[in-house]
């Protein structure tokens, strides 16, 4: 066993894991709310990390009121897209519901290619120390950042959906639509809400993964690396999501680990999430968490 | 005369070339406990869902307090004071007893998504005492302190239904639409709802509307019960007069035996 190899990815893997499990927890509370499978998820992510980007280089801003302002466009965004795009589709059979996110998706990475071009941008440099020393490994401070605000992101959820009345009555609208409008609720800013919070916490691991590794239209493979995590933790539950991304962030670096002591097939990573996810929708469809009677798509 | 609490004119709405309901006026006065019967499909609930926002008549208009609410979402009523149940039990199954009541309380909660986050600085907290106690009240009233935390779901149909009467009660409604409240009931559960509903009715000052199958509780406990048949309205009045109504006769009894006792 090559521990020197295995321990660093491990770590990684928990950090890249737990963004995983931010970003599927933002799938999830979509198709909690509206049950529509969010095929645009990743170009949240991308469009964050490239308006992050954006206003940094361009306007000189600072990271922190950038990241800021990122947020807030990103929460403007989700509901314009939730108002202008989604609201007219409630009703339709939600099969094209899915086709028009499938749509977005393809828009939004063409339209930010044709915006900043196809080649990687770096971000400017965004802490004064490359790495940090953890336990003996040299850990980027981005990364350390991205897993205290992740875990208080899931935290914040967690109490969101619990302890507060928007939260209530968003778990309300969840189960049942006609009985929560009869009980004052507005169904349609429930959609609107958490399209919002998606784009904005989405945007976020956006940026993370931006000032990583630079930003670019492969962002967007994000959003599909969330799949695995979303389907293994059951598409309606946000524990399920958190635990979903962890596994899938292991899963990946452990595969990264035998690929290159053993196999040496190579890439082995990109694939073996979606290795999980197939063997998952063979023994459990509704995933570790979820719901049994979900409507799969 | 005073503007009545809820007034229907010609309330007409059709599916297609069915016509549910066609041209039903009625008035229902502040505190008043006002039935509607019919037999099956006469328009019962599709009168109810024009009440509530679930369905906009196709012409007519709905007036609560004087105030055209026609064009009013469903959960805009609800903020106007206007609290239902459903036929088909409606509850979110997967949260307590407890989470069930309070997202009644949702349009009472002034604290939105901001303010909830800084929860202990913007009196939230004192907000949400008051609500515990109204809460409270409404569990104790309706004898459900037992169940409180347990999973909506997983309660007994009679229970879920209290829980549903006491999830509108929440919204503290000044108009409480009850659609079949005692169906499938047995007769100790059936007196205890009629005991609830009188009780919300003289003692809460709750004006109810109610759809019931159950005519000895509905001539019972009623002021004054209207009759639909195949979406029109046959008769309205106090319960004895509805009972001897000729039309009434006939739409429950079909014409000939109508025509029998008559006779007899």
């Amino acid at each position: 066993m090559n521990t020197q190899l295995l321990v660093p990815l491990l770590v990684n893997g928990i950090i890249i894991g737990t963004l995983y499990g931010v970003v599927a927890m933002c799938f999830v509370l979509i198709y909690k709310a509206s049950q529509i499978v969010n095929f645009a998820q990743g170009e949240f992510l991308l469009v964050g990390a490239w308006i992050c980007w954006f206003l940094l280089t361009e306007f000189n801003l600072p990271f922190i009121p950038g990241f800021i302002l990122t947020l807030v466009f990103m929460m403007a965004f989700g509901v314009a897209l939730q108002v202008v795009v989604l609201r007219p589709m409630i009703g339709e059979p939600i099969i094209a519901v899915i086709m028009v996110t499938i749509g977005l998706s393809i828009f939004f990475q063409a339209l930010m290619k044709y915006l900043f071009g196809v080649f990687v941008k770096p971000f400017p440099q965004v802490f004064e120390t490359a790495s940090v020393a953890v336990l003996g490994l040299s850990v980027q401070p981005i990364y350390l950042l991205s897993l205290v605000i992740s875990v208080l992101i899931m935290g914040g959820f967690a109490y969101f959906y619990q302890a507060t009345r928007l939260g209530l009555a968003m778990r309300a609208t969840a189960f049942d639509q006609q009985a929560a409008q009869s009980l004052g609720i507005s169904v349609r800013q429930m959609f609107a809400i958490s399209w919002a919070i998606s784009a904005m916490v989405s945007s976020l691991a956006g940026v993370v993964v931006g000032v990583v590794n630079g930003v670019s239209s492969q962002l967007s493979f994000f959003g599909i690396k969330v799949f695995p995590a979303v389907i293994l933790g059951g598409l309606d539950s946000i524990v399920g999501a958190v635990v979903g991304g962890l596994v899938v962030g292991l899963v990946e670096n452990l595969a990264e680990y035998v690929d290159s002591q053993w196999l040496h097939w190579g890439a082995l990573y990109i694939v073996a999430p979606f290795y999980v996810l197939v063997l998952i929708l063979m023994v459990r469809p509704h995933g570790l968490f979820g719901t049994e009677d979900i409507e799969r798509i | 005369m005073a503007t009545p609490l809820l007034a229907g004119r010609g309330i007409s709405l059709s599916f297609g070339g069915i016509n549910a309901l066609d041209g039903v006026a009625f008035a229902v006065e502040k505190g008043e406990l006002f039935s509607i019967i019919g037999p099956n499909g006469a328009g019962k609930t599709s009168l109810l869902n024009c009440i509530s926002g679930r369905y906009r008549p196709t012409r007519g208009a709905v007036l609560l307090d004087g105030q055209d609410i026609t064009r009013r979402t469903t959960n805009q009523r609800a903020g106007l004071g206007i609290g239902r149940t459903f036929q088909n039990l409606a509850l979110f199954g997967h949260m307590t007893v407890l989470d069930n009541i309070m997202v009644g309380r949702h349009h009472q909660l002034s604290h939105g998504f901001l303010t909830g986050m800084i929860y202990w600085i913007g009196g939230a907290e004192r907000e949400e005492q008051t609500h515990r106690r109204e809460v409270e009240e409404i569990i104790d009233f309706l004898e459900i302190q037992h169940i409180r935390g347990e999973i909506a779901g997983t309660l007994p149909y009679g229970l879920r239904k209290r829980v549903e009467l006491a999830r509108a009660v929440a919204l503290k409604p000044r108009l409480l639409l009850l659609d079949e409240p005692m169906a499938g009931m047995n007769l100790e559960e059936k007196e205890d709802m009629a005991r609830y509903i009188i009780d919300l009715n003289e003692e809460w000052g709750i004006t109810v509307v109610m759809i019931e199958h159950d005519m000895g509780v509905v001539m019972d406990i009623s002021h004054r019960v209207m009759v639909l048949d195949f979406g029109k309205k046959i008769a309205e009045g106090i319960p004895e007069d509805v009972q001897r109504h000729p039309d009434v006769r006939r739409a429950y009894l079909g014409a000939d035996e109508a025509a029998l006792l008559g006779t007899a």
